[in-house]
């Protein structure tokens, strides 16, 4: 009785101080359910043979009916090896790219050279994909300036894009060269926060620059190497579709077709829509499932995480 | 300090390879939009012949500009995104503000509750077809709206504008409270203004977010009177439709001239960017180090 009475004095407090501040969130909270959790409701029809008259209430419920014809589906192991493979690669490649090009700038004592290099090397994350992608066809394409380089080596006639063993390098390396510089700034951001002082002293030491990187620069880095790794880790099966659909064409479905685009053809193309939601659930649960586990081994072994 | 200290030849050495391969990534950079400019401005079956690399213009010549002004989709693709970015980008801010105002206050009981609810829509998402079919549900295919209301919060940006409202001391705002000032004149008069660096820094984020942005009026637009410059160029770039700008051409041009339009189309949508560029790019910069910022 008497902690009921106290949970309701709270509430009455709350209400009284707060009213206007929780009337104020209310358009906040109404796109978070309108444009976020409506379509989390939405993906129930993942366990259903959803139809538009009927709607997704309405529609006749099939279990895990879609899920399996997933798993049995030809197309299954392919889309997931893509997905593994390019994301694979891309953090293999991508992920120390950044960091090295932020301990090189670091190097850079010639400060407007190091301003220029820093200024051009961002500048490509604001190119929209639709551009970058047409440069992409463009340099790779039929006589295209890489595409010749590659024919002298013993590479194909034509546009790369239609041997399906160019894609993950295309993708990859074009992904490198447009946001490498954007994903140095956090590097160097926290390269400028180690103490300077241990540098002088390490050199009064003796220390070479190769014993300063190992002892002092990449300790000091290790906590934003950390917690940027496992947000890498963690979208490690979500391979974005908008760069693969302005890239791929059916000639390379092989190396290049992956879980998000097999989704929007599922959806899109074939009108498959309870099929293609259990596909993009599928996808999300073990996203999540991955982001969970790689934060909770963060926090047991590098002693810290994301949340 | 450093300078007392010899330096040994690796190091030297380190240093010489170092300015050699950054001179190298510039190059490589900034060359493939180099290109694209001039061969925008060179002559179509000249480009055409040609197979070097390529740094003046061969025949200058204004052809493809001229070309490409002849197609009508270029300028309603200018307006369309024009008209979406400022309402888009107003809400935004609006939303943002308001989300981020609530998140930052204190001795609110329903705050981590509410905060939890947000944060977890940046883990786990309904997934692309639920969210197109909630968007039909809606009724909105074939309209602005489409392309504003599910984007009006990117939920990194509320973060971001969050950590920089809690930065601000209480003293300022508690003689605001005392003079009797309400939640709206808080937020407006006193706590906007001084995060200002934050806000410019989420407003040129919402806005290169909404300039880019061409999957979802893709997927949500039908009415070619619609479509924004993205989608646009997306046609004519990449499902190679330059036949509504190439039809005044004589059949055996058509192809060639094609291409140095493309050139010219990829200039003229990207233009906005490369000008304001180098003047905002401290402040994209400063946007990620406050991200960053760990809770």
């Amino acid at each position: 009785m008497q902690k009921r009475s106290l949970v309701k004095e709270r509430l009455k407090d709350d209400m009284r101080r707060n009213a206007g501040l929780y009337l104020l969130v209310v358009p906040v909270l109404l796109f978070y359910i309108l444009f976020c959790y409506k379509p989390m409701y939405g993906a129930i029809i993942a366990f259903k043979r959803y139809s538009t008259g009927d709607g997704i209430w309405g529609s006749p419920w099939v279990g895990f009916q879609n899920f399996i014809d997933l798993f049995q589906s030809a197309d299954f192991f392919r889309i997931l090896k893509n997905t593994v493979v390019i994301s694979v690669t891309s953090i293999i490649l991508g992920f120390p790219a950044p960091i090295i090009l932020a301990l090189l700038i670091n190097e850079m004592k010639l400060g407007p050279f190091r301003k220029i290099t820093q200024t051009v090397s961002y500048m490509p994350h604001f190119i929209s994909l639709v551009v970058i992608c047409a440069l992409i066809r463009n340099f790779v394409g039929d006589g295209g300036f890489i595409q010749q380089i590659v024919h002298f080596f013993g590479g194909p006639e034509g546009s790369l894009l239609n041997s399906s063993e160019y894609f993950v390098p295309i993708y990859v390396l074009s992904g490198i060269w447009q946001e490498v510089g954007w994903g140095s700034i956090i590097y160097i951001a926290a390269l400028s926060g180690i103490d300077q002082q241990m540098y002088e002293a390490a050199q009064i030491d003796g220390a070479g620059k190769w014993k300063q990187m190992l002892y002092i620069t990449l300790p000091g880095l290790k906590p934003t190497i950390i917690i940027m790794l496992i947000l890498r880790l963690g979208s490690i099966l979500s391979v974005g579709y908008e760069k693969i659909i302005l890239l791929y064409n059916p000639l390379i479905y092989e190396t290049s077709d992956v879980i998000s685009t097999y989704v929007y053809r599922m959806g899109f193309e074939s009108q498959d829509w309870s099929y293609s939601t259990a596909v993009g659930l599928f996808n999300s649960v073990v996203n999540f499932g991955i982001l969970i586990i790689a934060n909770f081994l963060s926090r047991k072994f590098g002693e810290t995480s994301l949340f | 300090m450093s300078t007392k200290i010899k330096k040994s030849t690796g190091e030297k050495v380190f240093t010489v390879f170092n300015y050699i391969f950054m001179s190298v990534l510039i190059f490589v950079t900034v060359y493939p939009i180099w290109y694209v400019l001039v061969a925008s401005f060179s002559d179509s079956n000249a480009l055409t012949g040609n197979m070097s690399l390529l740094f003046v213009p061969i025949d200058f010549t204004l052809d493809a500009y001229k070309m490409m002004l002849k197609n009508p989709m270029i300028l309603i693709g200018y307006r369309n995104t024009l008209l979406v970015l400022v309402i888009g980008v107003t809400l935004n801010m609006f939303l943002t503000a308001l989300g981020a105002y609530f998140m930052s206050r204190k001795r609110v009981l329903f705050k981590r509750p509410i905060t939890l609810l947000i944060i977890f829509t940046m883990y786990f998402s309904g997934g692309l077809i639920p969210i197109y079919l909630n968007v039909r549900s809606l009724g909105l295919l074939d309209t602005y709206a489409a392309l504003i209301l599910p984007v009006a919060i990117n939920t990194f940006n509320l973060i971001i504008m969050r950590t920089s409202f809690t930065s601000i001391p209480d003293s300022l705002e508690e003689s605001a409270i005392l003079d009797g000032a309400g939640h709206l004149t808080l937020l407006f008069r006193i706590i906007l203004p001084l995060a200002k660096a934050t806000v410019a820094v989420i407003l040129l984020y919402y806005a290169v977010e909404h300039w880019n942005s061409w999957f979802n009026a893709m997927i949500f637009l039908n009415d070619r009177d619609k479509f924004p410059l993205q989608l646009v160029l997306q046609e004519i770039l990449i499902q190679n439709d330059t036949s509504s700008m190439t039809q005044m051409v004589s059949i055996g041009d058509s192809s060639s001239v094609g291409e140095t339009v493309k050139y010219a189309v990829i200039i003229v949508s990207s233009v906005p960017i490369f000008c304001v560029y180098p003047f905002i790019q401290r402040y994209f910069e400063k946007g990620v180090m406050i991200g960053a910022v760990k809770e």
